[in-house]
């Protein structure tokens, strides 16, 4: 195995066609992930996270298309690739899993079969060796009685068990990535727990990378090493877990820090982020966030502001990014 | 009218006793055949008080009864059994409208609890008019002043809630449950359909309300955070009773029962690391087991890490902490220094750590 990356996303634009006009959905992403790795990708409905993950594994609405970039998987291009070539290649080298089991499970097709039809289609198992690699997987992921269990339909599970059936399906013929759209924003925080232990413990043991997104950074620093923050479609930020989390780089990170509530540190108030996300059919000049920015300058308008590398292997879009730091030690919070 | 001749008393503003909530499932036809109907009890014995200026969150998983509790005190659900009473006065099945302006709801989902076709201007007016808040004349002004109390402008009034952005739906909503005067707020996952950064103006503008009307306010929400941040007093609901409760320091600090642990141990924390979750068993074990069928003894002794067998047969009660007033835990080992979750649960293989007995003994007929 070579030591690159995984998946290399190269500026990656996605535009999707509406009424109101092209939305320029993502633009310009690039992103690494290393063998074993996870990666969160957070930021807010609408901020082109999950648009990315799509466009990634090629299920894109109708109105979308990748109009720039690549999407390298060991190295080969899945950007130009047709339907029927990426349908080899979603199972055994790449899977996802989605945000409501209920509606990614075939609610008339019983759960182990479900499990099995990977491995019979992608690997060519037979009915029973299947059958058997469907139970081995249910037990991996902790579905209690999975004999009794394999027969069942997927409305009889609750939802943490079907999440559970949802991640026995992606791992079935062993991917090199999983792709998580969410997995967990619909479960009781205690099942949530449970989730994001066994996706960790998964991680750990098989050396599957994960692409994690959500809008929880509490979350991220579970399951993550590194984290990429998105906003308006482009990435603002991008480093390890806890430098990011605890100690910001980019305004638009410090404020989703700020603006959540906490368990541990209870703040007078919360600080919300002022203004509404930007419309990307014809977005701000600039640096997107200049204009719910406290921190915005002249400089801040005029010209595009890519990430740029700091020092520590992390990087961010901000020019001004040296006001956090100052923020948050007025704060009080951060390297807790 | 009723509340004019209400005593004022020093007792608790809002008080609930024994309540019980059922809802029959299945079919009607099998169940008088079979004389005997199945019963999914949501709320099953809650007893609770609400001090005037409190402000009390009820927590728990989905499917504890948390919502459906809050809906029978606000009076928009029949009970089956106890008794809501407000101000010293016991309320009658049926509330009269001026009982039913007392105790206002915001609900979860903006989207869907306002109506489509009325302005928020006819919409406030329309209140106001049936519930004679203030004289006709005064109703537009009324109107102005609560929408800048919740931080909406002038132009709020002539809007169609579609026009709206999620955050301000939900300020609208606040705004509609204010228009009556209540003497108590019920906010059921207020924040929970809003995106992260909007979720901080509504929280804040519900702790400031709190302090400029000194609202009594109860909180639904599955978000320790949320709780933490608002609130001065939890009580823990699972399987339609409450199993601990106390002030927010207590249950925060000092968490006896161990369903209490487990929910905050669950919690992701942004001090967090990823290695550290990898390893040790779930702060909870299992799903919570259905409603239908509630475990005999007590409710939670099939995912507890300290279970005994006396568990299995014994229904706690609520008890109060020596030393520890208001703090109220439903365990037979609270405050006794028992073994805590986390040593339990570190020891569960992992490959184990999903895995709930197959089959509990449950007392059908619902009373212990």
């Amino acid at each position: 195995m070579s030591t690159g990356p995984i998946l290399s996303v190269q500026d990656l634009n996605v535009r999707i066609t509406t009424r109101r006009g092209i939305v320029r959905a993502v633009d310009g992403v690039s992103l690494d992930v290393a063998a074993g790795e996870a990666l969160g990708l957070v930021g807010e409905s609408g901020s082109g996270k999950s648009m990315t993950l799509r466009a990634i594994i090629g299920v894109l609405p109708a109105e979308g298309r990748i109009t720039g970039g690549q999407i390298l998987l060991d190295g080969v291009d899945l950007v130009p690739l047709s339907q029927a070539e990426l349908n080899r290649i979603r199972g055994p080298k790449i899977s996802m899993i989605f945000q409501e089991p209920m509606s990614a499970l075939n609610p008339v097709m019983r759960v182990g079969n479900q499990i099995a039809e990977g491995t019979r289609v992608h690997l060519g198992y037979s009915k029973s060796k299947a059958a058997e690699r469907a139970l081995e997987l249910m037990r991996r992921v902790g579905i209690p009685d999975p004999e009794r269990r394999f027969r069942a339909y997927p409305h009889e599970f609750s939802g943490g068990m079907r999440q559970r059936v949802m991640i026995a399906i992606a791992l079935s013929c062993d991917p090199e990535i999983i792709l998580c759209d969410e997995p967990t924003t619909a479960l009781d925080v205690t099942i949530q727990d449970q989730i994001l232990r066994l996706l960790s413990r998964l991680c750990r043991e098989s050396g599957v990378s994960l692409i994690f997104v959500t809008h929880d950074l509490p979350v991220v620093a579970e399951i993550c090493d590194r984290v990429a923050v998105m906003y308006g479609g482009q990435l603002v930020e991008r480093g390890d877990v806890r430098d990011v989390l605890l100690d910001p780089r980019h305004p638009y990170t410090l404020g989703l820090v700020r603006s959540a509530p906490d368990v541990e540190h209870v703040r007078d108030s919360l600080v919300p982020i002022p203004g509404s996300p930007p419309s990307l059919v014809s977005p701000p000049s600039g640096c997107r966030f200049h204009p719910r920015c406290g921190f915005a300058q002249d400089d801040c308008t005029v010209q595009p502001t890519p990430l740029r590398d700091l020092p520590g292997g992390r990087s961010t879009a901000c020019l001004h990014y040296e006001r956090c730091a100052e923020a948050l030690a007025a704060d009080g919070i951060g390297h807790g | 009218m009723a509340d004019a001749d209400a005593a004022v008393g020093t007792g608790p503003l809002l008080s609930a006793s024994d309540i019980a909530v059922h809802f029959p499932v299945g079919s009607q036809l099998a169940a008088r055949a079979r004389h005997h109907e199945r019963m999914l009890r949501a709320v099953d014995g809650v007893d609770m008080e609400l001090d005037r200026g409190d402000a009390l969150a009820l927590v728990g998983e989905s499917g504890s009864g948390k919502s459906t509790l809050a809906l029978a005190l606000a009076g928009l659900r029949p009970v089956d059994r106890g008794q809501v009473s407000f101000d010293g006065r016991v309320l009658p099945k049926h509330r009269s409208r001026a009982d039913l302006r007392r105790i206002q709801m915001v609900f979860q989902d903006p989207y869907s609890s306002l109506n489509p076709r009325l302005t928020v201007g006819s919409m406030l007016r329309e209140l106001v008019r049936v519930h004679h808040v203030v004289p006709g004349g005064e109703a537009d002004e009324y109107c102005a002043r609560l929408l800048t109390l919740v931080g909406l402008g002038q132009d709020a009034m002539r809007a169609y809630p579609r026009q709206f952005s999620g955050g301000q739906r939900q300020r609208v909503a606040i705004a509609r449950a204010l228009a009556l005067r209540p003497d108590v707020l019920v906010a059921d996952e207020p924040v929970s359909a809003l995106d992260v950064s909007v979720q901080a103006t509504i929280l804040n503008l519900l702790r400031d309300l709190r302090g400029e009307l000194g609202l009594t306010l109860l909180l639904i929400s599955h978000n320790l955070a949320v709780v933490r941040h608002l609130c001065d007093r939890v009580a823990v609901m699972y399987l339609g009773r409450i199993v601990e409760t106390g002030s927010a320091d207590q249950l925060f600090g000092n968490p006896q029962h161990p369903y209490t642990r487990g929910l905050l141990a669950a919690i992701p924390r942004l001090s967090d690391s990823a290695a550290g979750r990898a390893q040790g068993g779930p702060a909870v074990v299992g799903d919570p087991p259905s409603a239908l069928r509630i475990p005999t003894g007590c409710r939670f002794r099939t995912r507890c890490p300290i279970a005994q067998a006396r568990c299995e047969t014994e229904d706690p009660a609520l008890r109060t902490g020596p030393g520890e007033p208001g703090h109220q835990v439903a365990c037979h080992f609270a405050f006794t220094g028992a073994p805590e979750n986390g040593a339990a649960g570190a020891n569960v293989p992992a490959e184990l750590s999903a895995e709930m007995p197959a089959e509990v003994p449950v007392n059908p007929d619902g009373r212990a």
